[in-house]
């Protein structure tokens, strides 16, 4: 069951499904991430970004990675990106943990995982032509694309992002915002990556901007087969691109799954609460398991200063005693053990 | 342009309780100085909204829904001007009244929430006297009833423990309760009319459900009119009952929002609306609209979204759409708007 319910995420984007689709590509297990800041007022001194994270991602497949500020969720892809060291836990990636790696491989390793940023305004240097930026990657990767073939491969993907050729001589600020992502995108490609770590990759874009920049997204996985690690607050985002999800709230995964089970069947009551806290759009179909609004008190702790047990006890409406003195293991739902969610009283 | 028939017939205060017009906004036209001359940024904007009810001006950015908001408010930038329309508020029109007179009205009859509440509140005072000069300037109240009265505007909101963090600054307070005093302090003198620009957008999803209901309430409350700037149309769905959707500096299409959003009349509102993933298979291709919204310098003759539009044709390019009515409360600034009324 599980095996189907999960290949069936990836299989129903035609061409996705290569030779390798499917296979967990980069793994993390229990990772965890302090960070020393100001004393607190409880006299706390370490912030909890991120607090045992287990996390895959698949080969070919859009993982997404909801949660609000401040839930980590931008840390653990930089400890992905090994852009940050974790206090424990593990990364291993095809096997291999990259954080032993050293010089060559090192620097092999790091073609194989990429970013995209969320601000194109900010990400972009001015005074770089969208040709430079994008041939850029190539100065610490230079046996990747021939220096005769360079101009070519940069022309080939500005078209592949949906732009024109002769963009290669224009600046960015030639370029609208959504036009910036496009070249921010063909940037991250450049090194031919197997992963794609986008940081909230639509959200500084408008609304009939962003579904240009989700289709290139789409249409560059169904053709290479890149996987992307889609980081979002935006829930319709995530449901639309991601195959599976995994919510985080302060420094942990709550709960995770294929995404269609996650956002129908909400197990977790962050998770429930998420749901039914963002504004319906006008075209969701009226049942989408959420017909009562769930509006929740407070706002979230602060991660100097984690509440006990469950972290999202203080916010719950279902909390009782063990839910502050226990940690809520990752349970699997009923007959779906792929999707699990870490609560004392599941929906 | 809805409502036009009740202009200049309200009278009194605008607090009456009756469920007139509190705000009409017609031909509204503002010009940006620049260097290079003056750029037209909202080109005659016209809207109504009735007492206890909610108008959404929708518009990605750069469409002049905030400098709209802005200007009705008296609150623009130095280098933008008003050169024509009417802003009415309780049947005056505010725009021909003196500063004094303006200054006035802000408070008791129109107040403005800004989308940053850090930088809208005064780091270097308590939010307690921030929340008690309204009473003081506008109801001459001592400090002491102006104090009490700001604990009382505070517990509205939902501060928990007011007296105690009344002595706060805001820096002490996390964004969602930033914005709760931001609201306190426009709902403090019980205006007829609230401008709320993006007042959630800073805000996560959990935090932005608990604001908009509160705004909600205080508008059923006190039967206020709100004027929500937005570009989120899932909040407009849920919140607003009319809705003025905004494309380079114009009213493209407005209405009630059930209708407009069931069978939208403009092809830019069509689609926006289509352009939602919610709705489509997931990762299939969704619909978008080509190309990106022309910039305020270089806004082309005709119609401003014909390069992007379906429906164009030649006519586009040389006149420019009025908003004309397209059924009862209904409006629509496209030549062409028959054929998607009948798809």
């Amino acid at each position: 069951m599980s095996e189907t319910a999960d290949t069936a995420g990836t299989a129903d984007r035609a061409g996705t499904t290569g030779p390798t689709a499917g296979e967990p590509l980069l793994e993390a297990h229990g990772l965890t991430k302090t960070f020393r800041v100001p004393r607190s007022a409880s006299g706390s001194t370490r912030l909890h970004a991120l607090d045992g994270v287990d996390l895959t991602v698949r080969r070919g497949e859009t993982l997404g990675l909801v949660g609000e500020s401040g839930c980590g969720k931008s840390t653990l892809a930089r400890v992905l990106l090994m852009l940050e060291r974790p206090d424990a836990g593990t990364v291993r990636y095809d096997g291999v943990d990259p954080f032993t790696l050293r010089g060559k491989s090192l620097l092999a390793w790091r073609r194989r995982v990429q970013m995209v940023f969320q601000d194109p305004f900010a990400s972009l240097n001015p005074r770089m032509t969208a040709g430079e930026l994008i041939a850029e990657p190539w100065l610490s990767h230079p046996d990747l694309v021939p220096r005769s073939g360079r101009e070519r491969r940069v022309r080939e993907l500005l078209e592949m992002v949906g732009l024109r050729a002769g963009d290669a001589r224009r600046h960015p600020q030639e370029f609208s915002g959504g036009q910036r992502q496009r070249i921010g995108i063909a940037r991250a490609l450049a090194l031919n990556p197997e992963v794609i770590v986008c940081d909230e990759p639509v959200s500084a874009l408008d609304l009939s901007v962003q579904a240009q920049v989700l289709n290139v997204l789409t249409e560059l996985q169904t053709e290479l087969g890149v996987a992307y690690v889609f980081i979002s607050h935006d829930l319709p985002v995530v449901r639309h691109v991601a195959d599976r999800v995994a919510v985080m709230y302060l420094g942990r995964v709550v709960e995770s799954g294929p995404a269609e089970e996650v956002f129908t069947a909400p197990r977790h009551p962050y998770t429930a609460s998420l749901l039914s806290a963002a504004p319906r759009p006008p075209t969701a179909a009226p049942q989408d398991g959420r017909s009562r609004r769930i509006v929740l008190f407070g706002e979230v702790p602060s991660p100097t200063d984690p509440p006990s047990g469950c972290r999202f006890r203080t916010r719950c409406w279902k909390a009782e005693q063990v839910c502050a003195d226990t940690v809520p293991a990752d349970e699997p739902a009923p007959g779906a053990p792929q999707h699990l969610a870490a609560c004392h009283l599941p929906l | 342009m809805t409502g036009h028939g009740t202009s200049g017939t309200e009278t009194g205060t605008g607090t009456s309780t009756g469920s007139g017009t509190a705000l009409e906004v017609s031909g509204l036209t503002v010009e940006l100085r620049t260097p290079r001359g003056r750029t037209p940024v909202v080109r005659d904007v016209g809207f109504s909204v009735r007492s206890g009810q909610t108008l959404a001006l929708l518009g990605e950015s750069g469409c002049g829904k905030s400098m709209t908001a802005q200007a009705v408010a008296g609150l623009l930038d130095p280098v933008a001007e008003v050169v024509g329309g009417q802003v009415r508020l309780g049947g005056r029109d505010v725009l021909r009244l003196g500063r004094r007179e303006r200054r006035s009205l802000a408070g008791p009859q129109l107040a403005m929430v800004f989308q940053d509440a850090l930088t809208a509140l005064n780091p270097v005072y308590t939010v307690g006297s921030q929340l008690a000069e309204p009473f003081r300037i506008h109801e001459q109240a001592s400090r002491r009833v102006a104090r009490n009265k700001a604990v009382e505007l505070m517990e509205r909101v939902g501060i928990p423990e007011p007296g105690l963090r009344a002595k706060a600054y805001p820096h002490q307070f996390s964004g969602g309760m930033r914005q709760r005093l931001l609201i306190a302090m426009a709902v403090a003198l019980r205006p007829s009319v609230l401008l709320a620009d993006e007042p959630t957008t800073a805000l996560d999803v959990t935090v932005q459900a608990q604001i908009m209901e509160l705004l909600a309430q205080l508008r059923r409350e006190t039967r206020m009119a709100l004027v929500l700037i937005t570009h989120d149309l899932a909040v407009v769905g849920e919140q607003a009952d009319q809705v003025a959707v905004m494309y380079s500096g114009t009213v493209v299409e407005s209405g009630p929002v059930a209708e407009v959003f069931a069978a939208p009349r403009h092809p830019y509102t069509r689609g926006l609306l289509d352009s939602v993933p919610a709705g489509h298979p997931r990762g299939s291709t969704l619909p978008s609209i080509e190309g990106s919204p022309p910039r305020p310098g270089s806004v082309p003759t005709g119609c401003a979204f014909r390069a992007r539009c379906p429906l164009a044709r030649d006519r586009c390019a040389t006149d420019l759409p009025p908003l004309v009515a397209t059924g009862p409360g209904r409006a629509s600034a496209c030549h062409y708007w028959k054929e998607l009324a009948d798809v």
